[in-house]
């Protein structure tokens, strides 16, 4: 039986030097995970002890309730006006800056300062630079080329203003995926296209977007995924002392702050639940469906 | 060929190459202007943020908006740290920060180090369990996780702060990937000295993955000083708030005296900008290694 000891000696140290992390795993994760699924079919308010209700929460969300189906459309806006344009911008400058030209890592930290910044602190600035009237900076500048004052923060443009911030916020972030990416592409490739005379947009049609497949892949589940949950932001630049995250009319109401607003300010857990799922089922095809895509234009 | 030929050869070829130097150097200045006007937009919101938070009030409502300060002043901060205990934000921001940081980097490499050299039962189930949790978006914890803090009576503290996020799923992920490329002789040898298993943990697997540590420290560090959702759910008096809670307070609170929220929006942000510009290297590389966000 000695080597059976040993051995168990030796597994010993493997199950303590996971334990910790494990205690914390299966306490803010595993349990959670079930124990939302579970009350995603209860009503349920923490005070009283969650009453089971089976597919009623799922029903209601999708037949009964406008403001889940604003939300949703809210958050398909702000993804839809975010991601593509953030993508487009983030290469353009990946490209420049991969480009033999100075001061690169000057242009890199530029780019990246508004990543590591909070977004509350962002909110705050930008809210200052859309005030509305003519001091805020924004309106300054609109009419100094003739334009009429926007009124930023009200319920047509708040929305619009959270995506402008969004795009300008998430650059450097992509930028710098994008250099990564585009570092990995072997150089032989661009030499033997010029052999052939490739012009500059040959090469990056034909050998930068290709090789850059992969990248392109994870910048772009990411930029979804985070995207879809945005919440600081809307919660900064929508908020009232009436308390109310999405602004009026929740005309900036995004998916998360329905939950946030469902589940902490009119405690109904329950239903809380049931949309975290569902926003967890919407991440899960995004992800699939784009994995499948790239597949498919890999093997062509 | 006869000379002439040769000539004429030189010259057209003279003539290209001067073409395509020109056409270089015009697609450089595009760059350069593309990519420093770009580089404005990105500065000009903290300019601003710092030139108003340096204002007197009654220039701050002048027209038009000026970058330009006449009488700079601190009077706006002095008035935003006599309002509201804006020193103790602080302080708790950076306690609740530095030990979840500390702990994810040892609880973290703890685990990687047994996920990647170690062999035990159900190994790889755990493992695969570990990477699929990635997938689960915070939402779906985030109630249940309010109920168990709540439950454990750490609503409010510190410990509901700091226990939850002593370690993560992508930081094990991380480590264990680093530590899967050391090559395992060195184990053996340490083992053959007769180290127990902690000290080699201690004397072999830490010095080696310095890099990856760091990595995980700064984007720890950096995604915790923050975190905004978390602190908003479990903390709800005044003198336990985290820094961007503050800050959301200050914006619906006094969101109408600008110098002071800006001022406010300063204090949060140069500490992050200050560790920022002291790592970048690690900060840039880092990122483009893992994927991490911070």
């Amino acid at each position: 039986m000695k080597p059976f000891a040993k051995e168990l000696n030796r597994q010993k140290w493997s199950y303590i030097f996971i334990g910790p992390s494990f205690m914390i795993f299966t306490l803010f994760l595993i349990i959670p995970v079930f124990a939302s699924l579970y009350w995603s079919f209860t009503q349920y308010n923490i005070l009283q002890p969650p009453k089971f209700v089976g597919f009623q929460n799922y029903i209601n969300i999708l037949f009964h309730d406008p403001r889940f189906w604003k939300a949703m459309t809210n958050t398909a806006i702000y993804v839809a006006g975010t991601v593509p344009t953030s993508i487009v911008i983030s290469l353009a400058l990946a490209v420049a800056i991969d480009q033999n030209i100075r001061f690169k890592n000057w242009f890199k930290t530029f780019f990246f300062i508004p990543s590591i910044t909070s977004i509350i602190a962002i909110s705050v600035i930008w809210k200052w630079l859309y005030a509305s009237g003519k001091y805020g900076l924004f309106n300054h500048a609109l009419s100094s080329i003739g334009i009429p004052p926007v009124n930023w923060l009200g319920i047509d443009w708040t929305l619009p203003s959270i995506i402008i911030m969004s795009v300008w916020g998430g650059l450097g972030y992509n930028m710098i995926l994008f250099i990564a990416g585009l570092q990995g592409i072997p150089h032989v490739f661009y030499e033997a296209a010029e052999v052939d005379g490739a012009s500059e947009w040959d090469k990056f049609r034909n050998i930068t977007l290709p090789l850059l497949a992969p990248t392109m892949l994870f910048v772009t589940i990411m930029s979804i995924i985070s995207a879809f949950q945005v919440f600081d932001a809307v919660y900064i630049m929508t908020y009232s002392s009436e308390g109310a995250v999405g602004g009026a009319l929740d005309c900036a109401l995004t998916i998360v702050a329905y939950l946030y607003d469902t589940g902490f300010q009119r405690f109904a857990m329950g239903y809380a639940s049931a949309l975290a799922y569902l926003i967890f089922l919407v991440l899960f095809i995004v992800t699939i469906v784009n994995m499948r895509l790239v597949e498919k234009k890999i093997e062509y | 060929m006869d000379m002439n030929g040769i000539k004429e050869l030189e010259r057209r070829g003279a003539v290209r190459v001067t073409s395509k130097k020109k056409q270089q150097r015009t697609a450089n200045l595009l760059i350069y202007i593309f990519l420093i006007a770009g580089s404005f937009i990105m500065i000009v919101p903290f300019v601003w943020m710092i030139a108003t938070s340096f204002k007197p009030l009654d220039e701050i409502n002048t027209y038009p908006p000026s970058f330009f300060i006449r009488k700079p002043t601190i009077a706006a901060y002095l008035e935003l740290f006599r309002i509201i205990p804006m020193g103790r934000y602080f302080l708790n921001s950076l306690f609740a920060t530095t030990a979840i940081t500390v702990a994810n980097i040892f609880f973290c490499s703890l685990a990687g180090y047994a996920f990647a050299k170690h062999r035990f039962f159900g190994r790889d189930k755990l493992f695969l369990l570990l990477v699929g949790s990635m997938m689960i978006p915070w939402q779906v914890n985030l109630i249940p996780s309010f109920v168990i803090v709540k439950k454990f009576g750490w609503l409010n503290s510190f410990y509901g702060l700091i226990i939850p996020a002593m370690s993560g799923a992508f930081g094990i992920f991380l480590m264990r990937q680093f530590i899967s490329n050391i090559p395992d002789d060195l184990i053996d040898a340490a083992k053959i000295d007769g180290c127990t298993e902690f000290t080699i943990y201690r004397r072999v697997i830490l010095p080696l993955i310095q890099p990856a540590l760091a990595s995980l420290a700064i984007f720890t560090f950096m995604a915790q000083w923050n975190n905004f959702v978390w602190p908003l759910v479990i903390i709800y008096s005044s003198k336990m708030r985290t820094i961007p809670l503050a800050l959301s307070v200050l914006n619906g609170q006094f969101g109408t005296n600008f110098a002071m929220v800006m001022a406010g929006a300063v204090v949060a942000t140069a500490p992050v900008l200050i560790v920022f510009i002291a790592f970048q290297k690690y900060f840039i590389k880092g990122i483009a290694l893992t994927g991490l966000k911070a």
